[in-house]
Formats: structure tokens, C-alpha cells, sequence
């Protein structure tokens, strides 16, 4: 079992194509975008999640995997605070996260769930939703813009009860993206889609995050889609990181 | 039937009291061959009942002769009776007592203090205590529709939350469409029993002063006046207390604690 303590360094770790990629994206900034540091969470006696140590600069691709019930979502969950760690904190752009408003740290940590939970009415209302809550107007070229990006040109009329799974998912994700996030973080966003659909959304993914140079946190169960969308890997199990590093090393140690 | 054997009042008032407990048991019964098991709770509830109201007769003959402030304490004491009764159905949802029993003082505590204020209501113990514990009683029942629709609403719809919290939402606004939801539920009943009022039942108040020799249309008319006292009370309990309980649920970092299976 690898030493927890070793995590952060394996991780940041950045391989040759990561590299490449940084540098291209965000060539003035080295320091770690999102920084988990001995994270934990234990209820009633239960360990979720155990010192998870890791960070991320900007425009790297993590993918979390492990077993059902390994606590995977537990800990993208403590990573925009939706649940509080009973150990360790996370700092955001060099922050302590628990110095920041949740509702700031939430936009700034975007979050896609696995079941996209789209508000009854339009899809722009859908994505109108978080600049409403600053008591900010998205603009029509903007909601326009957002749909475009995840291959939803034209549908910002119409009615999400009328969406298709892999639609409306990616309506989510346009959604996410109206708040301008700095990190996204995405529950197994296909995991309850079928296969055409969960390529549509990984297309998506894929377009969205080169697009936009933003960093990623994924958690999924299926390994080849984490390799083919993540550079790094970590692998949890029973609450604790058990590997951690090049998604290739990892997933096929 | 009854009065063929049984010759006292306390003993009449005993086997009518028998009859219909048994018409009560007949439903368990038949919810149970449903598979709905209600025996325990019914008849909790039932013994809880004889005996507490026929405690409270006892204290009244007492508070007869006793002076009138002492009606504020009585109703001070069912108010907090009502909290406990009422935060009972709402599990799991923090600070439940004291979200209720301020729902009910305020809701019914304003309502009773005004109506004796202008004389709606009687100061003599007599009348202002049965008539407080039916606004208290009433206000209880609808802040438990409330706070158990909300509990529910709460947990079916986590997930929706939760992902207004991960936009950005604030943890208050996030439940507004259950808190408002939960407010019109719980006033179902409230609203029925005035739409109904005279035409699908006859309430106990208005039949108790006929048969003391009131005259039929002020019977009516005071009737109403309690009803439309009930609404008020239970409106503004309701209120109150799904204005509390929405931020109760979450945690100082708008973490939402009501969670299915935690």
C-alpha cells in the first residue's frame, strides 16, 4: 500500500503530456489551483474518508476510481464543502476553503451530479439559475454560447421535462459552467446513461474542459473512461488513497 | 341504549367512552388485515387521552375557584405540551421542540392574548382555557402537517438541494419551494373546516351551547368566530414555523443535514 504522505508528490507529478498542456493553457501560473490536505470524514465511527492528500494546477485532469462504496463521492463531496471534513481542509487558489463563503467556494468548485436534477422550466432558465442567485442576468448570447459548447445549439426554449438522459446531462453541465468555475467537479456523470448518450456527455466533457483550460475532478468506476479523459489517476479504497499518479500507472498496476 | 344501564353520569360518560374507543379499535382492525399496523400507536394514544383529558377536568374543577392568571399558566404548560406532541413528527430534524413550541406560542399565544384583549373571548377560566387549548390544540396539529411535509418533501428532494447549494444557491432559498409547499399542506385542513362549516358537520362548541340553552344563531355565529380564530392561529403557526425549520436543516456552511439514510 502506498504511503498517503507520498500522494501530493506523486500526483503533481506532471507527465510529459500534462506538461505540455499546463503550460499551453495557463503558462504564468505554477501553483496549485486545488489543494487537499489530509482530508477526512468519519460519521458515527465510520470512516468515509481517510487523510486524502492531493493537489491540482490548473488545467489537470484527475479521475478518482475505486469499488462502490470506497468513498469516492465522499470525497468530491468534501471538496466544495457539501459535507464537512472531520479532518484536514482543502485550500483553493492557496485559500483555506473554510475562510471562504460556501457560496463562492461553490461556484468557484462547480459540481455535476450523477443524475442532473434540472429545475422544472426551460433549459435557460436551468442555466440562468446560478448568476441569478449573485442577482446577475445570464445574457441571451451567453446561454446561447454555454448550449453551443455542449452540442445544445437551439435549445434554449425548450422544456427539460422533453430532454433525453444524455441531454439533459449536458444541459448540467452547461449549467455549471453559466457560474464560471474555476475546478469542475464531475460524480460519475454517465454512470446512469446509456452508451450512445454516455459518449455525447464525454464528448462534452472533453470539448468543455480543453476548451476552457479548467480543472477536473472525476470520480467514475469505469476506468477506461478515465483514461481516456484523465491524466492522473487516484485510487480509493475503503476511505483511503491507495495509488496515486499517472493515469496509465495507476489504473493498470 | 346506554342509559337503560347505566343510571350516573360518570358511569354513562365511562361506557360511551368504551363504545366508541371500541369503533376506534374496529379501524385498527381492519387497517391491519390491510397490513397497516396501527395497535400500539392507537391505543397509546387512546389511554393517553382518556386520561389526560379527564386530568385536565380535574384541574379545572380545582382552577374554578382559583384566580384567573392562572389560566395563562395552563395554557403556557399545553403550549409546551404541543411542542413535544408536534416535534415528534419531524425525526431527525434538528431543534424540532423549539422550532414548535415557539411556532405554537406565537401562533397561537397571539391569537388567544388579542381575541381576550377585545373580549372575543372570555376571561373567565371557564371559557378562555377550553377555548385557548382548542386554538393551541388546532395550531399543534397543523405545525405537525407542516414540519412532517417539510421532513419529507426535505429527504424526496435531497438531491434537487443540494444541487441548487452547488450553483450557489443560499441554503434558504434552496428549500423555499418546500417550505411553501409545506405551508399550504398543512392548512388543508384548517381551510376544509371552514368551507364545510354547517353543511358537512356540526362542531362540538356549537352543539355544546345548544344543548346549554344558547340561541341557535348565536351558537352559529360563535361557532364561526372560533373557526375563523383556529384558521388565524394555525395560519400564522404554520407560518412561523416553517419559517424556523427551513434553516434548521443546515449546518453554519449551508451543508444540508437532513439526509436519506443518515
Amino acid at each position: 500500500m502506498t504511503n498517503p504522505l507520498t500522494m501530493t508528490r506523486t500526483l503533481t507529478m506532471t507527465s510529459t503530456r500534462q506538461h505540455d498542456k499546463a503550460m499551453s493553457i495557463a503558462p504564468d501560473s505554477d501553483s496549485a489551483i486545488l489543494r487537499a490536505e489530509h482530508l477526512g470524514r468519519s460519521v458515527k465511527e465510520k470512516i468515509l474518508v481517510q487523510d486524502a492528500s492531493f493537489e491540482l494546477k490548473r488545467g489537470e485532469f484527475l479521475a478518482i476510481s475505486g469499488p462502490s462504496g470506497s468513498g469516492k463521492t465522499s470525497l468530491l463531496r468534501l471538496l466544495n464543502r457539501l459535507d464537512e471534513p472531520t479532518t484536514g481542509t482543502v485550500f483553493v487558489e492557496g485559500v483555506d476553503y473554510r475562510n471562504l463563503q460556501p457560496r463562492d467556494l461553490r461556484r468557484k468548485l462547480g459540481m455535476v451530479s450523477q443524475r442532473p436534477y434540472l429545475f422544472p422550466g426551460t433549459v435557460a432558465d436551468n442555466l440562468r439559475f446560478g448568476p441569478a442567485q449573485r442577482g446577475e442576468t445570464l445574457p441571451q448570447e451567453a446561454v446561447d454560447s454555454l448550449l453551443s459548447q455542449v452540442g445544445l445549439r437551439g435549445y434554449s426554449e425548450r422544456n427539460v421535462a422533453n430532454l433525453s438522459g444524455g441531454e439533459a446531462q449536458r444541459v448540467s453541465v452547461a449549467r455549471t459552467l453559466a457560474n464560471s468555475p474555476l475546478v469542475l467537479l464531475l460524480d460519475e456523470p454517465t454512470s446512469a446513461l446509456d452508451d450512445a448518450a454516455k459518449l455525447e456527455v464525454e464528448a462534452t466533457i472533453q470539448k468543455v474542459v480543453r476548451d476552457q483550460g479548467l480543472t477536473c475532478v472525476m470520480v467514475t468506476h469505469d476506468l477506461a473512461q478515465a483514461a481516456r479523459l484523465a491524466e492522473q489517476a487516484l485510487v480509493l479504497e475503503a476511505g483511503r488513497i491507495v495509488r496515486a499518479g499517472l493515469v496509465s500507472e495507476v489504473l493498470h498496476a | 341504549m346506554l342509559k337503560l344501564f347505566f343510571h350516573t353520569q360518570l358511569a354513562l360518560g365511562f361506557a360511551q367512552a368504551a363504545v366508541a374507543a371500541l369503533a376506534a379499535l374496529t379501524v385498527v382492525v381492519l387497517a391491519r388485515r390491510r397490513g397497516i399496523r396501527l395497535e400500539s400507536e392507537t391505543m397509546i394514544a387512546m389511554a393517553r387521552g382518556l386520561v389526560q383529558i379527564v386530568a385536565v377536568a380535574s384541574i379545572l374543577v380545582v382552577l374554578l375557584r382559583a384566580p384567573r392568571w392562572t389560566s395563562g399558566l395552563l395554557l403556557a404548560a399545553m403550549v409546551l405540551a404541543a411542542g413535544a406532541t408536534s416535534a415528534r413528527r419531524a425525526k431527525g430534524m434538528p431543534d424540532a421542540f423549539r422550532v414548535s413550541a415557539w411556532a405554537i406560542a406565537f401562533g397561537a399565544g397571539s391569537v388567544i392574548a388579542l381575541m381576550t384583549f377585545l373580549g372575543v373571548i372570555d376571561t373567565a377560566i371557564t371559557s378562555l382555557v377550553p377555548v385557548g387549548s382548542m386554538l393551541i390544540a388546532n395550531a399543534m396539529n397543523t405545525n405537525s402537517l407542516a414540519l412532517n411535509r417539510f421532513r419529507s418533501d426535505v429527504l424526496a428532494h435531497a438531491g434537487e438541494i443540494e444541487t441548487a447549494l452547488a450553483l450557489g444557491a443560499e441554503a434558504r432559498n434552496s428549500v423555499s419551494p418546500y417550505v411553501q409547499a409545506s405551508f399550504e399542506a398543512s392548512l388543508i385542513p384548517a381551510i376544509d373546516s371552514l368551507r364545510s362549516l354547517g353543511i358537512v358537520w356540526i362542531p362540538g362548541l356549537m352543539a355544546g351551547m345548544l344543548l346549554s340553552g344558547a340561541r341557535p344563531v348565536y351558537a352559529a355565529i360563535y361557532q364561526f368566530v372560533v373557526l375563523a380564530m383556529i384558521f388565524a392561529a394555525s395560519g400564522l403557526t404554520s407560518l412561523v414555523g416553517t419559517m424556523l425549520v427551513r434553516g434548521k436543516v443546515f449546518s453554519g456552511a449551508e451543508q444540508l443535514l437532513l439526509q436519506p439514510g443518515r
